[in-house]
């Protein structure tokens, strides 16, 4: 009973937190309602047992993803034309959001410890479960069978970075670059050109 | 009594609202960019939901497996609308004719 009024309340929230990503005029606002949305399937998740996609989906979409959304769409500078927010008039809402969530952690927890949901028994071609908890299995069933295939994903990660750090990363214009740290020339420096004792009569200086 | 037609349901539901962001917005590239990441979202919950259904370990991997991609997709799609950003001073879609295409 408790997983059904769980599954109902994730599915509805991720579906209405859905339509307002897509609906809502202000970009910044549809990104929080992405992070709402994503957080209601993570939780939808944890009710089929699917405990380590569900912390890696809020872990990599709120914590990463969603993040990087927001870093961009305020670094842009775009006139969103509504970027104004009264604060009075947005805290009913934000205060519903908040409640809702909490009601939803503590109504996830009840239903997980209720027994999760199972919708469907294996056929016998299966990859079971070879250890009590999700998160052993899918490392056990990672780290061998799919191993080739996690390293791919590694390397996809790396190309990502890459490509987005060389893609962003802005030369300087010579003019402004005093500053620059040239790290070969640091490192050919030796500290008989750096230092030397001068001992200077008084009233005259060093030429450097 | 909760059974694998609802999880596909709930997902197609997202999958078509996804679809629908995408045509509903179609000046703003970061709003067509988060309606993909819904898209991923739903196929996402329907490998988890039959992962579930059939006993099988295999659907959360490939789970797993695309949530590694739609992350990197994002990260290099706003790294790409940041330049485009820089260079033009626009991100409207209907404004990216630079390649004449």
């Amino acid at each position: 009973m408790l997983q059904t009024i769980a599954f109902y309340l994730f599915a509805t929230l991720v579906v209405a937190s859905a339509v307002m990503v897509i609906m809502s005029r202000n970009p910044v606002h549809s990104v929080l309602w992405l992070i709402l949305s994503f957080f209601n399937a993570a939780g939808l998740m944890v009710l089929v047992g699917a405990e380590f996609i569900a912390m890696l989906l809020v872990i990599v979409y709120v914590g990463a993803v969603a993040v990087l959304f927001l870093f961009v769409v305020m670094m842009l500078d775009i006139d969103f034309a509504s970027m104004r927010a009264g604060f009075v008039r947005n805290a009913p809402l934000g205060i519903a959001i908040a409640l809702v969530l909490l009601a939803e952690l503590v109504l996830g927890i009840g239903a997980y410890r209720a027994g999760a949901l199972i919708l469907g028994t294996p056929d016998g071609t299966a990859a079971p479960l070879l250890f009590e908890s999700n998160i052993e299995s899918i490392g056990a069933l990672l780290y061998s069978r799919y191993l080739f295939l996690f390293e791919s994903a590694g390397i996809i990660l790396l190309v990502a970075m890459i490509g987005a750090i060389v893609l962003t990363h802005r030369e300087r214009p010579a003019a402004h670059r005093r500053a620059h740290q040239d790290i070969g020339k640091q490192v050919r420096r030796n500290p008989k050109e750096a230092t030397f004792n001068a001992s200077p009569e008084i009233g005259k200086g060093i030429d450097l | 009594m909760i059974g694998i037609e609802h999880f596909i349901v709930v997902s197609a539901i997202l999958f078509v609202l996804g679809v629908l962001g995408i045509f509903l917005n179609r000046k703003n590239i970061i709003v067509i960019l988060m309606a993909i990441e819904l898209i991923l979202l739903a196929v996402n919950i329907n490998l988890v939901a039959f992962s579930a259904f059939l006993g099988d370990l295999t659907g959360q991997i490939f789970a797993m497996f695309v949530l590694t991609v739609a992350a990197g997709e994002a990260a290099i799609g706003l790294a790409i609308l940041v330049i485009y950003f820089r260079s033009r001073g626009t991100i409207a879609v209907q404004d990216a004719n630079r390649m004449k295409g």
